[in-house]
């Protein structure tokens, strides 16, 4: 058993896919059980023509596919907000634009490839693998520069300074980059460039269900470049020196530098790796969505961030659980909502939804599904 | 630099100078604005007079003289010459009671609390759907209407509607205090941002099953509370239109009389700001703001003391907010999003967190500049795009200058730089309140 967890094959790349696996199947599975059982409770307060356990099996599988792929992009973001407040304890607002700023730049860099014909001879891989390394270089040095500008002068205030110096950091990236966009491309929508394959569906035909399952192949590229960078963070913080450095100052600030850790380098790799994530969250969210302003960070954002608080805040895979099961409650209620309340609430709702769950973790279970119970600071 | 200022301060303030300063002031601000309603200097110059009478030594019954001379006689003349200047003073009087609301809830107890504006759309949204005709439009589709429906209450219930706006309001900060009891800074300030936003997806999407708010197109048209009768008006009508150059209007006198309804409910707020600052509520909250911890230990009951501050700023903003949608006659949930969360946030940080005379100014320069400042910039870029000129170092046509860029939109920018640059330098505002001078100066050192 000691050389199979030793085994730096099995300890990094097996093993954390085996526990995404875990995580997507048992909430999949969770969820849909729940589901299939609220069909059969309100099966007769249904008012139109159609019998809801029949309705809900047959979109099911849409429904977990699309919430799986979402939950990854939430994830994803939601591990900058995580790393960050386990390092600082303190939730870095402005981490929802450098998620945008990220998606932006990716998309613009498509459209240049777009604009000078390079689009069409390239592999499509090649041009979303450049897209993200761009994205990722990008946002990751935008992190640490807010790091440096408007958080390092405030990290000895009490709570509420840096709390409002973010939430205005937030708000002068919003703009400044929609005065860029203005200023340059003379509107402030950019709209990712039709190319690839990516739109097409792989249909397989599984017998015992009625329609074959589509797979989007753009949801499988998500799910894939997702998991990837998942892989290589866990790998960063528990198999590197910098891992452990980085695990250190989240422990325990001072007992880390007085082991001769240089925190702030520390704090700033942090904010580095934390912004890369969130910058490469963001192409994939454009990809997904195809069409991006400067304002489309703020809702996946403050979902992420529940998602975290969901999962545990401060506990990586905590964000990562958290993310897939609100993609999946997402999913699930934008779908489902219309139909158990006969029209009443649509899926328009689906975005209170989140403040919902964060609400109720907040009051229920208030260290998430993961974490441990922090003590209370003054 | 600090020290030629405060100088300079000290020798203005001796003798008679600061009477001589404020009157000459009052006399040119007036006599510019008059002759020229839409210059900006002029205004301003007139803004002036409040500011000096606040910092200036002069004689208390002096300064009640000039203060009274300026409110009743000579902006409600000068606002009909010119409707703008009293809409600008109606936008920063209702400001002024959202930043003193939120005041008590982020300045006086210390939670930080996001979705202030829910509270603001409460008040305002009773109003519009009590005073307008949607209860009898409840089962309609919004758009498709049937005519001849009737309004469902007599214009002059607003009376009572604006109490009925503070105590909903109320109801509605005890119903966001009670699941937030217990959380710290950063996960309260989520949870109320939250709060914020589904109050505006609730107000966008009422309009099915029932047709509450009827969605994104808003109420209208509001009643507005009956004017007095014309027995008061006529003699006023008379006196004011050799001064103003022309008969005038009931929309006219309209303004005039919000104007004064937003004053009076902003010197109520004042006044119950002031008694709430100085009592055993307010240093309750004050302590709880200090060390939450060491405050539960001295035996102030947490849980009341806590939903009584959301209560509190919670009530301010509902008043206020039936003024606002009797005033515009129309309310849509547009009005009540994050940005102006922030927006009252921001005019609070400027201010002076806890202090009011602060939060009020604050409130003022954050009205100023994006009513006018903003505005005259954009103006003034417009012109530019209709000349031929170029912008000189880079030598790019002012006409090629895409269309979307709009300083008046940009608001979220103004407030954002604000916000980080004020957190960095002055932590405790322009005007600041002693106590959190040196609350926020020390740990900051």
């Amino acid at each position: 058993m000691k050389q199979f967890t030793s085994n730096p094959f099995y300890k990094f790349i097996l093993f954390p896919i085996g526990q995404m696996a875990v995580f997507v199947l048992g909430a999949s599975l969770a969820l849909s059980v729940l589901i299939i059982l609220l069909a059969y409770i309100f099966r007769s307060s249904i008012t139109a023509n159609f019998d809801l356990v029949e309705r809900t099996l047959l979109i099911l599988p849409q429904v977990l596919i699309n919430g799986i792929t979402i939950g990854f992009v939430y994830a994803t973001i939601a591990l900058g907000y995580t790393m960050v407040y386990g390092v600082l304890e303190f939730i870095n607002f402005s981490h929802s634009e450098i998620f945008m700023v990220g998606g932006i730049v990716g998309v613009e860099l498509m459209a240049y490839f777009d604009h000078t014909g390079a689009l069409e001879t390239m592999n499509q891989y090649v041009v979303i693998a450049l897209a993200v390394l761009l994205a990722m270089i990008i946002s990751g040095t935008l992190a640490v520069t807010i790091e440096r500008v408007a958080y390092k002068p405030l990290r000895n205030a009490p709570r509420l300074v840096p709390l409002i110096s973010a939430i205005g950091m937030s708000f002068f990236l919003q703009d400044a980059v929609r005065l860029i966009l203005s200023l340059t491309t003379g509107e402030f929508n950019v709209i990712l460039p039709n190319f690839g394959t990516f739109d097409e569906f792989l249909v397989l035909a599984v017998p015992g269900i009625e329609a074959p399952l589509r797979f989007q192949i753009k949801s499988m590229l998500l799910i894939g470049v997702a998991v990837v960078m998942l892989v290589g963070l866990n790998f960063l913080v528990n198999g590197t020196k910098i891992g452990k450095a980085i695990r250190a100052v989240a422990q325990d600030r001072p007992s880390a530098s007085l082991m001769g850790i240089n925190v702030n380098l520390i704090i700033s790799i942090t904010f580095l790796v934390g912004g890369a994530l969130g910058g490469a969250a963001g192409v994939l969210f454009a990809l997904k969505v195809t069409r991006l302003d400067p304002f489309v960070g703020f809702f996946p954002g403050l979902k992420a961030f529940t998602a975290a608080v969901l999962g545990g805040i401060g506990n990586l895979t905590g964000a990562l659980l958290g993310g897939l099961v609100l993609g999946l409650l997402e999913s699930f209620g934008a779908s489902y909502l219309s139909i158990f309340t006969n029209g009443a609430f649509g899926a328009e709702y689906k975005d209170i939804l989140a403040f919902a769950v964060l609400i109720l973790v907040l009051i229920l279970r208030p260290s998430g599904l993961l974490g441990q119970t922090v003590a209370q600071k003054a | 630099m600090k020290t030629f200022f405060t100088e300079l301060f000290k020798k203005a303030n001796k003798g008679p100078w600061p009477l001589i300063i404020t009157l000459s002031l009052l006399l040119v601000g007036t006599i510019t604005v008059y002759q020229s309603p839409r210059s900006l200097t002029a205004f301003l110059t007139l803004m002036l007079c409040p500011l000096m009478l606040y910092f200036l030594k002069i004689n208390s019954k002096v300064k009640l003289f000039i203060g009274l001379l300026l409110v009743i006689v000579i902006v409600p003349v000068l606002g009909i010459r010119n409707i703008f200047y009293l809409e600008v003073i109606f936008q920063m009087a209702v400001f002024a009671a959202l930043a003193l609301g939120l005041n008590i809830v982020i300045g006086m107890a210390g939670l930080l609390d996001l979705g202030y504006v829910a509270f603001y759309a409460v008040g305002a949204y009773t109003w519009a759907i009590f005073g307008s005709k949607q209860l009898s439009l409840l089962h309609s589709i919004p758009g498709a209407a049937p005519a001849g429906a009737a309004f469902a209450l007599a214009p002059e219930w607003f009376w009572l509607f604006l109490f009925l706006g503070v105590g909903l309001a109320a109801l509605a900060g005890i119903l966001l205090g009670l699941p937030v009891l217990r959380l710290r800074g950063d996960y309260l300030a989520i949870v109320t941002l939250g709060f914020g936003e589904v109050i505006r997806v609730l107000a966008l999407n009422l309009d099915k099953p029932i047709n509450l708010t009827n969605g994104p197109q808003g109420i209208t048209p509001i009643q507005r509370p009956p004017l007095p009768p014309d027995f008061i008006l006529d003699p006023i009508r008379q006196l004011l239109a050799p001064v103003v150059g022309h008969a005038v209007t009931d929309a006219q006198l309209y303004n005039v009389f919000f104007y004064f309804l937003a004053l009076i409910v902003i010197l109520v707020a004042i006044m119950v700001a002031r008694r709430l600052e100085d009592s055993k509520i307010g240093r309750a909250w004050t302590a709880i703001r200090e060390d939450e911890t060491a405050a539960i230990a001295m035996g102030i009951p947490l849980v009341r003391l806590k939903l009584a501050a959301f209560a509190a700023g919670a009530s301010f903003a509902g008043c206020m907010g039936v003024v606002y949608a009797a005033n515009r006659t129309f309310v849509s949930p547009e009005t009540f999003s994050f940005l102006q969360s922030i927006g009252v946030l921001t005019m609070v940080i400027l201010g002076g967190l806890g202090s009011i005379p602060g939060v009020i100014f604050g409130a003022a320069v954050v009205v100023l500049l994006n009513i006018q400042i903003l505005q005259n910039f954009s103006l003034y870029l417009s012109e530019l795009r209709q000349g031929d000129t170029v912008i000189p170092i880079i030598n790019f046509a002012w006409k090629n200058l895409s269309n979307q860029l709009d300083p008046a939109k940009y608001q979220k920018l103004v407030f954002g730089i604000i916000l980080v640059v004020m957190m960095i330098y002055r932590p405790s505002g322009l005007i600041p309140a002693e106590r959190r001078q040196r609350e926020l100066a020390e740990e900051t050192e």
